[in-house]
Formats: C-alpha cells, structure tokens, sequence
C-alpha cells in the first residue's frame, strides 16, 4: 500500500514548479489574455524540449513513455501557473485520442509531431446545445466517393484559431443516440472551414468553428466509422481528470496566497489570521484542497490501469473539485478584502478560471446525476 | 503509487476472513437482521454481549495487532491494522469493546508508563478482562481541556483527589479509569496537570448516569470525594499529564477502516431511499450522489495519511483535516436518511410502521455527537489552522 506520488513524480512536480515560476510569470498569462495567438511560441518551445508534450505518449512516438499520473502531476502545476495555450487542447484532447484510436499510420504522423512541439491541435466536440451526450452531435458527415464531407457548427472549440489539425466529432448516420458518430482528422486549412475566436472571461480562446462542405479523405477517419462514441466517451474520463488537476493545482494556489497573507495583513492590531472566522474559512478550504488532491490522484491511477471504476472515479473528482476551486476562489478574495476585487491582484485569474473549470466536461449537478446512474440509484 | 498488498498481508486477510465468516454464524439473532433490533446499546446486555464478542477476537488475536507481544499484543504491522478495521466493515462484524482502554488509555500506557505498568495494564485492556474510562472533561474544562480543577494533594504514599467530572462515557461499567487532575496550582495551566489512574472500586467515587439525546445513559458524571490513589498510579512523570493525554490516538489509524463503513452507509441509505420509492426525485439523487462522492474523498484521503504514517513513522496533518471532515459527514448522511422517510422519520423503535425498527433515528440523534465528542470540530478548525496552515494563535 502506498497512495501518493513517488520520488520521481515529485522531482518532477518540483522541477516543473521551478521552471513555470521563472518561465510563465502572472505578467505573461496577462499578456496573453490580449494576445491574437494567446500563447508564447518561446514557451511552447521550452515545454516541449523538457518533453512534456511527449510525456504520457510511448516511446516509439518520441515519448517519454510516462503515466498518465505523470502528466496529471504536470498538469496541476500548470494549473497552478495558469500556463496560458494550446497545451490540454494538443497532448489531451487531440493527442490522447489519437494514442487510443488512430491506426499506426495516423499515430506516426501525429504523435511525434505533437511530442516535438511542432504541431497544434484541438478538438471540435460541443454545439450550440453545449450538451456533452450524442444527443449534443448534429454536424454531420457525409461519404462523397472515398471522402467525406462535413457540415455544421461547432462551439466552445478550445485554440482552434492556432490549430494545425482539428479532430472533429461528427453524425455519418442519422439518428441522435450514440450508434452513428465518428472521427475526422481535420486540416485547418481546408476549405470550407472558418474559425471565429469567441471572448472570454479568462482569456482563453474558445472558438466557433463552421464547416460548410468541408471535404475529408476516407483515410482520415479516426477509429470505426459510427463507432466514435465510446472514444469520446474514453477520452472524457482523462479530460475531466486533466481538467481537475489543473483545478487542484489552481485551488492550492489560492489557498497558499490567502494563507500568507492572513499572517501578513494586519489589522486592530493584530494580523486578519488571528481572527477565527478567518481561520475557520482557511481550514475549510483546506479540508476540500486535501480532499481534492487525494481524489485526483486516484482518478488519475484508475485512469492509468484502465480500472472499470474509472468513470465514476473522474465523476467524482469534477464533483469535488469544482467546488473545491470554487470555494477556494471565492474565499480567497473575500480573505484578501479590497484588494482582492482589484484587477492588479492575480486571484481574480484564478476566480475566473475557477468558474470556467466549473462548467468545463459538466458541471457538480451533471456529475451527481452521472453519479446516480452508475450506482444505479 | 500502489494499491496491492504483500503476500504476507493478503495471507493475514484470508485468515481473518475465514475467522470472521466462521464465527458470525454465533452472533446472536437479532445481530444479523437489518434492523439490529437487539438489546439497548446502554444495557448490561448489550455490554456482555460486546465483550464477549471482543474476547473471541482477543483469542484469535486479532486485538491490539501493532502492540508489543510482552504486553498481549500481536507485534503486527500497521497494514495488518488496518486490514483488521476494513474486513470489520467489509463482513458488517461488530467491533471491539473497550473503546476507551483501546484508543486512549492503552496507548498512553504504551508511550509514557513504566514497564511495570505496561506489564500489569496493557494485556487486560487487550482482552477486556479490564474495562477502561476516561476522565478528562469538567464542567469547566471542555475544549479548554487544561482548565481541570479536580485536585489532587500529595499524602505521602498516595493522592487526595477531590472534584467532579462529566461526559465520562462507559464508566457505569468501567473497571479502571484515568484521571486528569491538577497536582500543580501555582504553575501555568498546561504545566500543573497529572494523568493518574484508578481502580473504579476506590472509595468515594460516586458515578451518576446522564441521558443523552437519544434516550441511553452511555455517559455519566462522575465526583471523587476524598478518593485515595497510590502514589506510584501515574502516567508518565508528575505535572507532564497535559502532553500525555494529548499523545497519539489510536483511532487514527481506524480511519482507513472507518471509510469503508460510512461507503456501507453511502449503500445502505441508497438501499433505504429505493425502498421508499424516492430514488427517482432529482433532488435526492443529487444529495446521495454527493454523499458517495464525500466517502470517496474521505477514502482517499485516509489512505493518503496512511501512507504519510507508513513512509515517516508518524500521522501526517491529513488526521485533523479527515477527522473533521468524516464527522460532519455522517451528521449530513444521518440527516438525509430521516429526510428520505419523510413522515416515517417521527417513527422510533419499537412504534409499529417504524423503519427499520427505528435504527436511522437512533443513528440521527446519536450523529450529532460526533462533532462534539473527541474534540470539537470549531477546536479542529483552530488546529488545521494553526498546526497545518500555520496562521497565528490569538
Ligand atoms: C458522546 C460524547 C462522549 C464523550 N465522552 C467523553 C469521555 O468519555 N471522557 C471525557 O473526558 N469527555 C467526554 N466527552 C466530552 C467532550 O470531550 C467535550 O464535550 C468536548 O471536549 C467539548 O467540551 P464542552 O462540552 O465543555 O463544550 P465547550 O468547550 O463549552 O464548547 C461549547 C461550544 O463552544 C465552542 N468553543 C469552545 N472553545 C472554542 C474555541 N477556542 N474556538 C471556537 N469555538 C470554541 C465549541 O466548539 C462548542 O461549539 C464526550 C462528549 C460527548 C458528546
């Protein structure tokens, strides 16, 4: 029995600590809330030559060969540096399903090229109705010959405006169940498909993406044709558990900085940390905080042994840690007072970022329902 | 980060598996019905009944598992420890008797006693030939625990002690008890308090039942008027009692364990809620989906101080932040299933139409203790705050 990182996993977690301190200051997450790209190609770079795009890919993909507790111990100090790009979009979303889907030929071509930082990509998943069941799937693709041609609108696409390659989830059969849905490797540049980036609050740039008569070839179907339904459904489960690990990294973040500044913040004479009501408010968050990292650990280990507790394992850890970044957040501006409203100080990044998170793969509602039906209420 | 066992772990579990499928066949009936319609939990009956459960561990040696062999222990691991409180759970066994000799007494013996005392105490404790209470709280020493003002005055070849104490749970039963007391009253508080020891037969001690909100008499105040004590019946040395009682608790290491239990209850009210045909509301799907999610977070977190404790050799800052939250927990699954009965929840033991004879609404009631029994949860928020966040002290 032993139930938390190991060695390596820690030097890894206290090296990538180092370098985002130094190399992603709060003064470039803010700069690139207002950059056109909202990345730093000079970063990207970096991050790929220390292998983290590689990390959780094999070996004979350029990986590093890593678990995906590995890149989850990554991902919460990304979240903690609020590592603004396509990083998730790229390695998770694109790279993960295409490691669990493509066929070697596409897996050659891909992989080696995320690992090496070279190539940008997303997935185009949501619609207008933001619903994350195939019931949400109305774009639809249609066999033309040996390829297929795409129709509709996508939204809520992260880093598309950047992406070299998008994997789009498509209808290539009528209906609105899970029967019919399929993958597609989509060029960017292809005609027919037209990014807008959409604003945000967090500055991360979600896009709307249309395809009007976009053309694919055959071989660029990604798994069986009407059987991309239980890869979505796959690549969800390590979604959710990446996007909870940012959550986590973000929610300790928060805690930390009210932390030291209850025991700097001096008022009637005393610092604000002395105040029970303070203090009370702080252990609160840290009960979740605790909770938060043991559970996303968890997820991430059910993930990694392809557990058959691994969907509720991430329904539960979204469910914890939506609150958890919520709270943190929350009561991290209340503890600063004043300054904690103003623009200047860094929380509201986190608060922000804390909301979006919330609604992201499913808010605590969704998850509590999803929860219901596995333990078959 | 591994969840196996080694094989000599997995060998202890199969024997205390077949020992504990063998040996449930003799519990009584009332045991194994649901509703556990048994004796009140107050009563000499259920008393002997616990005990006699407890002995039939204590032979198999199942009881104090990491204690020293010398003293009636097993010499085991910390791991067997905890396998012992999840296969407890897992087969719904009941557990042990001797809450407090176990998970106080005991282990203060172990730490601070003389190796005289260890021989004597610790292998009755164990087997339960000997029943332990504790007396610590006053009515004006609660939280303030150092503000005890029973007072013990030295006579030479034994302690005076004279005062009053209160909550002191089991001691209508308890052979044996320990005693905060101040031996020190010109000193600071913390640093004129002993931790003595006494036969419950001394002289003196008059024990007088309170009824708690459930109805049962589980505690009791207790005076000691002119109770004479031998001298040498101290737990480490003389005016160094407030660190002895705030020494390692045993119960800890139960919290693997405890998990598992509260994760039967997550099932049991799930169970409860179909019954009562209100499984299909959206509301009571989200507040039971919340509560599993709260055993898992409490599950992991158990485990992730166990390993702090297996790695280091000691419990990490997760036991105040687990404990704190495993309490209010089950305050909110207690609540939830008086909510799920809806008119049935006013229905108590023994009412006719009463659910599951009444159990929920014992556990509800009795649910609102845990908050206030081994420390209070405002006390534990002051102690995540100041020992693992490190803000000020007032
Ligand atoms: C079921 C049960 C069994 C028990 N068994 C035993 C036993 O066997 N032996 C024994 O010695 N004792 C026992 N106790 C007593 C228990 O330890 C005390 O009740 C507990 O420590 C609280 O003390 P109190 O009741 O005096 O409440 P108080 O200390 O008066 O507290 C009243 C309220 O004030 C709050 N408060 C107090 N101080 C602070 C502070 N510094 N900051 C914020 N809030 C504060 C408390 O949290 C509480 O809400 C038992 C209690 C219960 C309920």
């Amino acid at each position: 029995m032993d139930f938390d990182l190991g060695e390596e996993q820690v030097m890894l977690k206290t090296s990538a600590r180092d370098f985002l301190d130094k190399e992603c200051p709060k003064k470039l997450v803010r700069d690139m809330m207002d950059d056109d790209k909202g990345y730093s190609p000079e970063l990207w770079r970096q991050m790929a030559d220390l292998g983290w795009h590689g990390l959780a890919f094999p070996e004979e993909y350029d990986g590093v060969g890593s678990s995906f507790l590995d890149l989850t111990v990554l991902l919460e100090e990304m979240g903690r540096a609020l590592v603004p790009g396509p990083f998730v979009s790229t390695v998770v979303y694109a790279g993960r399903t295409i490691l669990a889907a493509g066929n070697e030929e596409q897996k050659q071509r891909f992989l080696p090229a995320i690992a090496g930082g070279e190539t940008i990509m997303t997935m185009a998943l949501l619609e207008s109705s933001g619903d994350l069941e195939p019931s949400g799937i109305a774009v639809t693709a249609s066999p033309s010959g040996q390829d297929f041609v795409i129709n509709g609108t996508k939204l809520f696409v992260p880093d598309a405006h950047i992406a070299d390659h998008l994997i789009c989830v498509a209808r290539t059969k009528d209906g609105t169940g899970e029967d019919g849905i399929s993958l597609f490797l989509v060029d960017a540049k292809s005609e027919g498909l037209r990014v807008e980036v959409l604003s945000t609050m967090t500055g991360e740039k979600l896009c709307e993406v249309t395809f009007s008569g976009v053309t694919v070839p055959g071989s660029n179907l990604l798994g069986k044709l009407n059987g991309g339904w239980p890869v979505v459904r796959n690549l969800l489960d390590e979604a959710i558990v990446g996007e909870c690990a940012w959550m986590m990294g973000g929610a300790r973040w928060a805690l930390e900085t009210s932390v030291d500044y209850a025991k700097e913040r001096e008022q009637f004479g005393v610092p604000i940390g002395t105040f029970q009501a303070i203090q009370h408010k702080l252990a609160n968050v840290a009960v979740e905080v605790e909770g938060a990292t043991s559970i996303v650990y968890y997820a991430a280990w059910a993930i990694d042994e392809n557990d058959p507790g691994k969907t509720l394992a991430a329904s539960v850890a979204k469910t914890w840690c939506s609150d958890t970044y919520k709270h943190a957040t929350f009561e991290g501006i209340q503890v600063h007072g004043g300054i904690g409203f103003t623009w200047d100080h860094d929380m509201h990044l986190y608060f922000k970022r804390a909301k979006s998170s919330q609604v992201a793969f499913g808010d605590a509602d969704y998850h509590r329902e999803r929860i219901a039906q596995l333990l078959d209420v | 980060m591994d969840f196996s066992y080694t094989p000599e772990e997995e060998t202890f579990r199969d024997e205390l598996k077949q020992w504990l499928t063998m040996h449930m066949k003799e519990l009584p009936e009332w045991y194994g019905r649901r509703d556990i319609a048994g004796p009140d939990v107050d009563s000499q009956e259920y008393h002997d009944f616990s005990v006699w459960w407890h002995r039939k561990l204590y032979d198999a040696g199942f009881v104090g598992i990491t204690w020293p062999k010398e003293y009636g222990g097993r010499g085991g691991t910390i791991m067997e420890q905890v396998i012992f409180y999840e296969e407890i759970a897992r087969h719904r066994a009941p557990g042990l008797s001797n809450a407090h000799g176990i998970g106080w007494c005991g282990p203060a013996i172990l730490a601070h006693g003389s190796e005289e005392q260890k021989k004597r105490y610790l292998p009755k404790i164990l087997s339960a030939e000997e029943i332990w209470c504790t007396f610590y709280s006053e009515p004006e020493a609660g939280s303030d625990m150092a503000n005890v003002q029973t007072r013990a005055v030295d006579g030479g070849d034994h302690w005076v002690v004279n005062g009053q104490k209160v909550w002191s749970s089991g001691a209508h039963v308890a052979d044996w008890g320990v005693l905060l007391v101040r031996t020190d009253p010109e000193v600071r508080k913390h640093r004129g308090i002993s931790y003595l020891f006494l036969d419950m037969k001394t002289p003196g001690i008059t024990v007088s039942p309170l009824r708690n909100i459930t109805g049962t008499a589980e505690f009791n105040e207790a005076f000691f008027d002119n109770v004479r004590i031998p001298r040498d019946q101290v737990i480490g040395e003389v005016n160094m009692g407030w660190y002895v009682a705030a020494g390692a608790l045993e119960f800890e290491r139960s919290s693997a364990g405890t998990a598992i239990a509260r994760e039967n209850s997550v099932k049991g009210i799930i169970r409860l809620a179909k019954e009562m045909g209100h499984n299909g509301d959206p509301m009571v799907r989200q507040k039971l989906a919340q509560l599993y999610v709260e055993t898992m977070v409490l599950k992991y977190m158990a485990l992730r101080g166990l390993t702090h404790e297996l790695r280091e050799g000691r419990p990490g800052p997760q036991g105040a932040v687990s404990s704190v939250f495993s309490m209010e927990f089950n305050q909110r699954l207690q609540d939830l299933a008086m909510e799920i009965q809806g008119p049935y929840s006013r229905l108590v033991r023994g009412s006719k139409h009463a659910v599951d004879h009444g159990r929920w609404q014992h556990d509800f009631l009795r649910s609102r203790g845990n908050t206030i029994e081994t420390g209070t949860s405002e006390i534990k928020r002051n102690i995540i705050a100041q020992r693992v966040l490190g803000l000020p002290r007032q």
